[in-house]
């Protein structure tokens, strides 16, 4: 029994540790640009078909860095280009521009690496269960919720501490003032824009390690993450953390219970919270 | 005084204008069975476009006229569909009673998720709308046993309506279901237009133009976005009804938060400022997608790639467009 309760819990732990991951990219965009990113599971699954694509040539570990970076400087791209045309302007813009580009991008990954799943090889040093009573504790799903919280302890020092961070976190409080200050606001955003898609690219090699690549790999993630933001408490990052892993737990519990409710338990958890706390958890009471 | 006469003969002249561009809209679709052929259209396709157009339309209700954007207005549009299917498939064997159903189910749960999110504004409101639409996909896609799952809810027919004596037949007949549909059409389309001519329809328009300062006048705001939700989920679902009854089947893609995305870029590239807007919006993107999954297996991308153009390049939509290059 207490296996079987181990076992779950840790479960959710790791798809909560991609959820947080996921979502703590998008709520970084979302706070301070006032953007959805529908393409941001998109932006995972482009990552995790980059490290495909490097592993032959220079290993698994440069790929784990060099993926997401790639797919950091196209999310920049991307962000110059369209994205940064349409801030400002009225939500319904921004929500279908990153629906076209999610649209592209999936289909534009389709065409290149094919409908059917791809394997991400990991180096076998991670790959072994740790051992035969707790079987579900391979290497790997320890080294995924391992880099996820250097990820997030590095993401939440670089606000805190870093001059561009508190540029960031001050602008999410009042862009004009910030912008009045002489800060450059649109590097800012273009620089949180990068920093968010890096996240999603990095949860794209870690799941593509964890249950291989496809074109749609992101779509069952991308939705959760909402949830972990609305839960959490929208602007908060700390309540985009506590959502995510909130989630991920109460479904992996969910299923020791009743697994066909599973999916269905993060909404009622969610509409819970909007009856009763509608910010969120964590949410400050002006950012509604 | 000349001004006044001068600004009188004006307000008469527009109103005329009105009247004629109204006859001019009804005239087109009453006849579009018949000029439809001329450039290779087809009755069914002219039937889809109508429900769809419907959808988008109503959905404009709040995205144009309170100023509020949903993305998951799929889920009220889906409710309508299978609650059209369900009671043809397991109820009775009527269509007036599958689409009152339909219409019930996606109009009341919109009711109720309208209540949960009436306090979000803006961009948040939005994710919320999306996050609820997931809810009624999974049921949709999970509960076998009543919906079909994933394979969708088959077996059921759209049925002759009798009028007394007479008996229309929608169910052979494809030309008499359009008739039919455009018949439900010209209803709810009449029913929203009554209500935005209306005190509360010039409420939401004050709400979309300044929410501060409708609130500083005494509107309750949230109850009013509420209600605008709750509207246009009543008015969405009968679309859907009548989608169920188009394709004689249900499935959980009509639910799914693509289809909102679709009905969105519906509203926009037609202009969302404009009633008819969505319509036009509708019959485009119908063809342009028809077309284009007609000459690639790549379609999703060139799908993309109209969101993309349309936000860049018409963000105003085809009407308003137009509307701007005439002005100046």
């Amino acid at each position: 029994m207490l296996q079987l309760v181990l076992f779950n819990l840790f479960n959710g732990l790791i798809i909560g540790a991609f959820y947080v991951l996921l979502a703590l990219g998008l709520s970084m965009i979302l706070n301070l640009s006032n953007v959805i990113n529908f393409a941001h599971g998109n932006f995972l699954a482009l990552g995790g078909y980059f490290a495909y694509v490097l592993i032959p040539y220079i290993g698994f570990w440069p790929a784990l860095i060099v993926s997401p970076l790639l797919t950091a400087v196209l999310g920049l791209i991307i962000e110059r280009t369209m994205i940064r045309r349409i801030y400002g302007r009225d939500p319904i813009y921004s929500l279908l521009l990153t629906f076209g580009l999610a649209f592209m991008i999936q289909d534009a990954c389709r065409y290149i690496w094919g409908v059917n799943g791809l394997p991400l090889t990991t180096p076998a040093s991670i790959s072994q269960p740790l051992s035969q009573e707790f079987f579900f504790l391979t290497g790997y799903r320890l080294f995924v919720v391992g880099i996820v919280i250097i990820a997030v302890a590095g993401l939440f020092a670089f606000l805190r501490y870093s001059r561009m961070g508190m540029r960031i976190r001050a602008g999410v409080l009042d862009l004009d003032t910030v912008s009045a200050l002489g800060i450059n606001v649109r590097l800012l955003r273009s620089l949180n824009f990068a920093g968010g898609i890096f996240l999603a690219g990095l949860a794209g090699v870690l799941a593509g390690g964890q249950i291989g690549l496809n074109p749609n790999m992101g779509d069952s993630l991308l939705l959760p993450s909402f949830i972990a933001i609305i839960i959490g408490g929208m602007g908060s990052l700390v309540g985009t953390l506590l959502g995510g892993l909130l989630i991920g737990v109460a479904a992996a519990i969910t299923t020791m219970f009743y697994a066909s409710a599973s999916d269905t338990i993060i909404y009622v958890i969610m509409a819970l919270v909007l009856l009763v706390r509608p910010r969120g958890l964590l949410g400050e009471e002006g950012m509604l | 005084m000349s001004v006044t006469a001068a600004g009188a003969v004006d307000t008469a002249r527009s109103a005329d204008r009105r009247w004629l561009v109204l006859a001019a809209i009804w005239l087109v679709l009453i006849a579009a069975p018949l000029w439809m052929p001329l450039i290779g259209g087809y009755t069914s396709l002219g039937t889809r476009i109508l429900v769809l157009g419907l959808a988008a339309t109503a959905l404009n209700f709040l995205i144009g006229f309170t100023g509020v954007v949903s993305f998951g207005h799929a889920a009220y549009f889906g409710l309508g569909v299978y609650g059209a299917g369900l009671v043809l498939r397991y109820l009775a064997p009527s269509t007036p009673l599958a689409i009152v159903a339909g219409i019930l189910l996606g109009g009341v749960i919109g009711t109720i998720v309208g209540a949960l999110i009436a306090r979000q504004r803006g961009i948040y409101f939005a994710m919320v709308t999306i996050a609820f639409e997931q809810i009624f996909y999974y049921i949709g896609y999970k509960w076998d046993a009543v919906t079909g799952g994933f394979d969708g809810l088959r077996g059921f027919q759209r049925q002759p309506i009798h009028l007394g004596a007479f008996v229309l037949d929608i169910q052979k007949n494809d030309l008499a279901f359009y008739y039919f549909v455009l018949f439900i059409f010209a209803l709810v389309v009449g029913l929203m237009g009554f209500l935005l001519r209306s005190p509360f329809g010039r409420t939401l328009l004050a709400i979309r133009e300044n929410e501060r300062r409708a609130r500083f006048l005494g509107i309750s705001v949230n109850r009013h976005i509420w209600l605008a939700f709750s509207i246009s989920s009543f008015l969405i679902a009968a679309a859907g009804a009548l989608y169920a009854l188009l394709n004689d089947f249900a499935d959980p893609s009509s639910l799914y938060f693509d289809l909102s995305g679709d009905l969105v870029i519906m509203a926009v590239l037609g202009g969302i400022r404009n009633f008819w807007g969505p319509l036009l919006g509708a019959a485009v993107f119908e063809v342009l997608q028809d077309y284009i999954s007609s000459q690639t297996v790549n379609w999703l991308f060139f799908i993309g790639l109209v969101f993309v153009i349309v936000v860049m390049f018409f963000p105003r939509g085809l009407l308003g467009f137009f509307h701007r290059r005439r002005q100046t």
